[in-house]
């Protein structure tokens, strides 16, 4: 009996584990096929609905929206506000990271500091920041600058804010361990206290990516001439639909794309998490 | 072995706050650890028994009495102690040679010896091919051993271990106690081991001191005459052990009882 058993289990186990493999691949596929068929007939009954259902002055329709994607490629229009977008995007994002780290960092390590300085943390913090963009207008002009300062202001307190907690979460235990082994204190906030907070900072600029490119449109939108916002402003005071889907949809691109490179810079910095219980 | 003691604990006392009020951890401990002994402390849960480990590391500073080492006032925190705690505190990020290196690496030593040496104690506990794996790749008890090299690579003179296998299945355990006495055999460090296990206890120690429930206090110190090398598997069955394990039995049970019957 037991002799039989220990035959027939692996025989009997075998086909499992290679169904359990097909049937990963399986599900890929079936969700990837659903993904494409909801856009594909979410285009198709946009483009059914547009003249025949609703009037295209108020939803456009897909090959409209293409049509007027491809005219601003020609005149090379397009790239212009998008690298205006972008650029106040990026410096707003990579000032914000930079002080915020900065900051959280300083205040992590003194805690009589972070004491001092914590009401004006809190009240800053509490004001609905997009407020504040008249007057950086009024400061910095409709130039890049009125947007640069806003998107550098919102992505600050993000990253400022994880980065602090990020230094409040170290485990104790770690830094003690490394106190023991006769650590110095600058020793023990490279290898401990800088590796624990890279998880939150990463979290922090992860979550402040998406407002960086909002107070750059939002900023735009205002006041301006030049990026996306201005285009979607100036499409949208001409009643020219067309113009203001095809904006949305480069910004949907651009938010995406920046989405999908941070993830991807997580995953090469983080690499220990990767296969983690 | 000498008699002069390395840790010497003097009317030892240590209080908590706690939101029900003021806990006592323990009371009136007075405990010598001699140069190159095994040492472990026996005690019901919450009985100040890591309490005391802490104070020996100069990471807690007790309520009344001293602590001193080597005849001197413990420094915060002392560097010539190794601590093994309960809880895994291997760094994630890093690489199992770059965590039983790291203090060799915080000494300054170059990355080939640094990594020489770690890769030695690697194979010393079983791990060799797991050098650049990340922790949470292991097992717990992969990352026990990882633990254990760690602290044994850098050659602290004394290192306190608190309940460091208490996580770990029975058969597992064994296994680590075996190899914790083949590694100690060879290195003389003093080790002062923390346990709830008075079978652990009477396995690997030199001496056994037993503590009451909270507030802990000594009930009794008790000498482990086995012969050494010991047969960690076997050992339990021999006739002295069973003597020695029903004396102090007697001393831990009163604790033990005591404490469920007060909750």
């Amino acid at each position: 009996m037991a002799q039989v058993d220990t035959i027939s289990l692996p025989a009997r186990e075998a086909p499992v584990a290679v169904d359990l493999a097909a049937a990963a691949r399986n599900e890929r596929l079936i969700v990837l096929a659903w993904r494409a068929g909801i856009t594909v007939v979410g285009l198709a009954l946009w483009e059914f609905a547009s003249g025949r259902l609703i009037k295209p002055f108020w939803i456009s329709s897909p090959s409209a929206i293409w049509a007027q994607l491809v005219d601003w490629c020609v005149t090379g229009e397009l790239w212009l506000h998008v690298q205006v977008t972008l650029a106040e995007t990026l410096m707003g994002f990579v000032f914000g990271a930079v002080s915020g780290i900065g900051v959280g960092l300083a205040l992590g390590l003194n805690k009589r500091l972070a004491a001092i300085l914590d009401p004006f943390i809190i009240a800053f913090n509490s004001l609905p920041k997009i407020a504040l963009a008249p007057l950086f207008i009024l400061w910095f002009g409709v130039g890049l600058m009125s947007k640069v300062v806003l998107a550098t202001f919102v992505v600050f307190f993000l990253v400022f804010y994880s980065t602090y907690a990020g230094t409040l979460a170290v485990e104790q235990e770690l830094v003690d361990v490394l106190r023991l082994m006769g650590g110095s204190r600058w020793q023990i906030v490279r290898k401990v206290i800088l590796p624990s907070v890279l998880l939150w900072i990463f979290t922090g600029m992860k979550i402040s990516v998406p407002y960086a490119l909002i107070c750059a449109v939002v900023g735009e939108m205002m006041a301006s001439n030049k990026g996306l916002g201005y285009l979607i402003q100036a499409a949208a005071g001409q009643y020219d639909t067309n113009g203001v889907f095809a904006a949305l949809f480069v910004l949907m691109v651009i938010a995406t794309g920046l989405h999908a490179a941070l993830k991807l810079s997580e995953r090469l910095m983080l690499r220990w998490k990767e296969d983690g219980g | 072995m000498s008699d002069a003691p390395l840790i010497e604990y003097r009317g030892i006392a240590r209080q908590f706050a706690s939101r029900r009020g003021t806990v006592v951890a323990c009371e009136g401990v007075d405990l010598s650890v001699r140069q190159g002994e095994f040492l472990a402390i026996v005690g019901p849960s919450g009985c100040g028994k890591s309490t005391l480990l802490n104070m020996a590391a100069g990471l807690l500073k007790p309520s009344a009495g001293r602590v001193f080492y080597r005849g001197a006032p413990v420094a915060e925190p002392n560097t010539l102690v190794g601590y093994m705690t309960q809880r895994d505190t291997l760094l994630p990020w890093r690489t199992v040679e770059d965590n039983v290196a790291i203090a060799l690496e915080l000494r300054g030593q170059s990355k080939t010896e640094r990594h020489r040496h770690a890769h030695d104690w690697i194979k010393r506990v079983g791990l060799s091919g797991f050098e650049t794996a990340y922790p949470a790749q292991l097992s717990g008890g992969m990352r026990r051993r990882v633990s254990m090299a760690r602290t044994l690579a850098y050659e602290p003179e004394t290192i306190l271990m608190d309940e460091p296998f208490g996580a770990l299945d029975a058969q597992l355990r064994l296994v680590m106690h075996d190899e914790l006495l083949k590694l100690w055999a060879a290195t003389g460090t003093t080790m002062v081991f923390v346990t709830h296990d008075l079978t652990e206890a009477i396995t690997l120690a030199d001496r056994v001191a037993v503590f009451s429930a909270r507030p802990g206090r000594i009930r009794a110190i008790e000498t482990v005459d086995l012969p050494r090398p010991r047969d960690v598997f076997r050992i339990r069955f021999d006739p002295h052990f069973g003597e020695l394990h029903d004396r102090l039995w007697r001393y831990l049970e009163e604790s033990v009882r005591g404490d469920i019957m007060v909750g």
